[in-house]
């Protein structure tokens, strides 16, 4: 499979090229948040309060990595779950985030937000932190330290391998993988 | 009446906290090679070369498979004829903060469900005891990640659902998951007791080894027909497609009562880990 590389920041109009199924590899500046670091950042939004980052353009891996070893740059870093974070997604869209890297389904609240303002939905491999911890060159913490894992970190990736899961125009490779896959064997099925 | 300090009960937990998360056991290791050579999907295929490339990293540079590093939960057959010297549930704890500390693990327990403040040290470890016979203690570590342990359902089936609606449930379950809980997936059944029974029981069965069979040939039978209806659903590697959804179905059953049929299924992803050791 060719791999689209993507340089960040990443504007609308690339994030609007991809499609659902395109396989990436993501070079740039990253940063994290999960659920804690989620919370605080729409809590800031609702009181018309400055973010700790500029999330324009910009990419967040849904991520709590374990703690760096003497020399290492970061733990095992791979996604977590994306669900959770579908309560605060769409304002922090609306701010101008055009993707987000994760693994699992997301709501339809989520989808509309990012057909709405162009963004695009990543799948990184889970339960592959080990591997995936490799393509992170920096890794800074630059908000909420007291969240521990849960902090929001400035990331450096390099050739970062992610999937496109649903594109910025709701296409959702959940659905179409599978049912392409059940198609191939019932073809398979009939020609036998 | 053997005497065990309970400070070796401290290094023990330590030690194999930091091993599990680092160790894939051979037999997981051996169903992810099994299903690769036979996945017949494209994405399914590079994502499985990926997971094995990942564990093998993993061991070799001794850092964690994932890093949801989990919730430790130890499982203690404690011999009748031991005497601890020392508290039982203060020397695991404390073998669960050094293990967490010294192994640079993710520390991801919050010290209130509601209030979510982060204990630290990823104590409190979850802790069950069996008294068995012997002098003897077997301590299994299976740190559990929260991806797959909150795609995890219960149910009280009717008596009348039999095993159609145990089979219905469990499809169900692993389809209302998806790709969320990390597939290819361990799934462990419970099925019999009581409400809270089932959990356990559904907990304990990723405890075996998915290359042992349950020994009642009627439930080896339903672990296999199941592993084949769960991978004919297509959710595949990741939910990309694929015929390698589960990579196995380990079931425990037990005596219920007259009106009851409980069911318990807890998923494990391909992360699936633990380690014992006897003193």
């Amino acid at each position: 499979m060719n791999n689209i590389r993507i340089t960040t920041p990443l504007t609308k109009e690339a994030a609007r090229a991809l499609r659902a199924g395109d396989c990436c590899l993501i070079s740039g500046v990253i940063y994290t948040a999960r659920d804690a670091a989620h919370k605080r950042l729409c809590e800031l939004i609702a009181q018309k309060q400055p973010l700790p980052l500029d999330v324009e353009n910009n990419i967040l891996y849904f991520v709590g990595p374990t703690p760096a070893k003497p020399g290492s740059v970061i733990g095992s870093a791979g996604p977590t779950t994306s669900y959770r974070m579908d309560a605060y997604s769409p304002a922090l869209i609306q701010k101008g985030l055009t993707g987000m890297i994760g693994k699992g389904k997301r709501g339809p609240e989520v989808v509309r937000a990012m057909q709405a303002h162009s963004a695009v939905y990543f799948g990184a491999i889970g339960g592959c932190g080990a591997l995936l911890s490799q393509c992170i060159k920096e890794s800074q913490t630059i908000a909420y330290e007291d969240l521990g894992a849960e902090a929001i970190y400035r990331l450096v990736v390099e050739d970062f391998p992610v999937v496109v899961i649903i594109d910025s125009y709701g296409n959702n490779l959940y659905e179409d993988g599978q049912r392409r896959y059940l198609d191939s064997i019932n073809k398979q099925q009939r020609t036998s | 009446m053997r005497n065990i300090d309970a400070q070796l009960i401290t290094q023990t937990v330590k030690r194999l906290c930091i091993e599990a998360n680092c160790q894939l056991p051979s037999d997981i290791k051996a169903r992810i090679d099994k299903a690769l050579c036979a996945e017949p999907w494209e994405y399914a295929r590079g994502i499985l070369e990926q997971i094995t490339e990942n564990y093998r990293i993993a061991e070799n540079q001794n850092v964690p498979i994932c890093q949801d590093t989990g919730v430790a939960c130890v499982f203690l057959k404690i011999g009748q004829d031991v005497h601890i010297n020392g508290n039982l549930e203060d020397a695991v704890n404390e073998g669960v903060r050094q293990g967490y500390g010294e192994g640079y693990l993710r520390k991801s327990v919050v010290r209130d469900p509601l209030d979510r403040i982060n204990t630290g040290d990823n104590t409190p470890a979850m802790i069950y005891c069996e008294l068995v016979n012997g002098d003897q203690i077997e301590i299994t570590v299976a740190p559990k990640g929260f991806g797959s342990e909150n795609m995890s359902q219960i149910k009280m089936l009717r008596p009348s659902d039999g095993v159609e609606g145990v089979k219905a449930f469990v499809q169900k379950v692993v389809e209302d998951a998806g790709p969320n809980p990390c597939p290819p997936i361990v799934v462990g059944v419970g099925i019999g007791g009581t409400f809270d029974k089932a959990a356990y029981l559904a907990k304990k069965a990723l405890l075996r080894p998915t290359d042992v069979a349950n020994e009642n040939p009627f439930y080896a039978n339903l672990e296999q027909e199941l592993l084949s209806l769960i991978n004919a659903s297509g959710i595949g590697a990741q939910g990309f497609g694929g015929q390698t959804t589960a990579l196995a179905v380990n079931i425990e059953a037990y005596p219920t009562h007259i009106a009851g049929l409980p069911v318990a299924v807890n998923i494990n992803c391909h992360v699936t880990r633990h380690k014992t050791e006897v003193l």
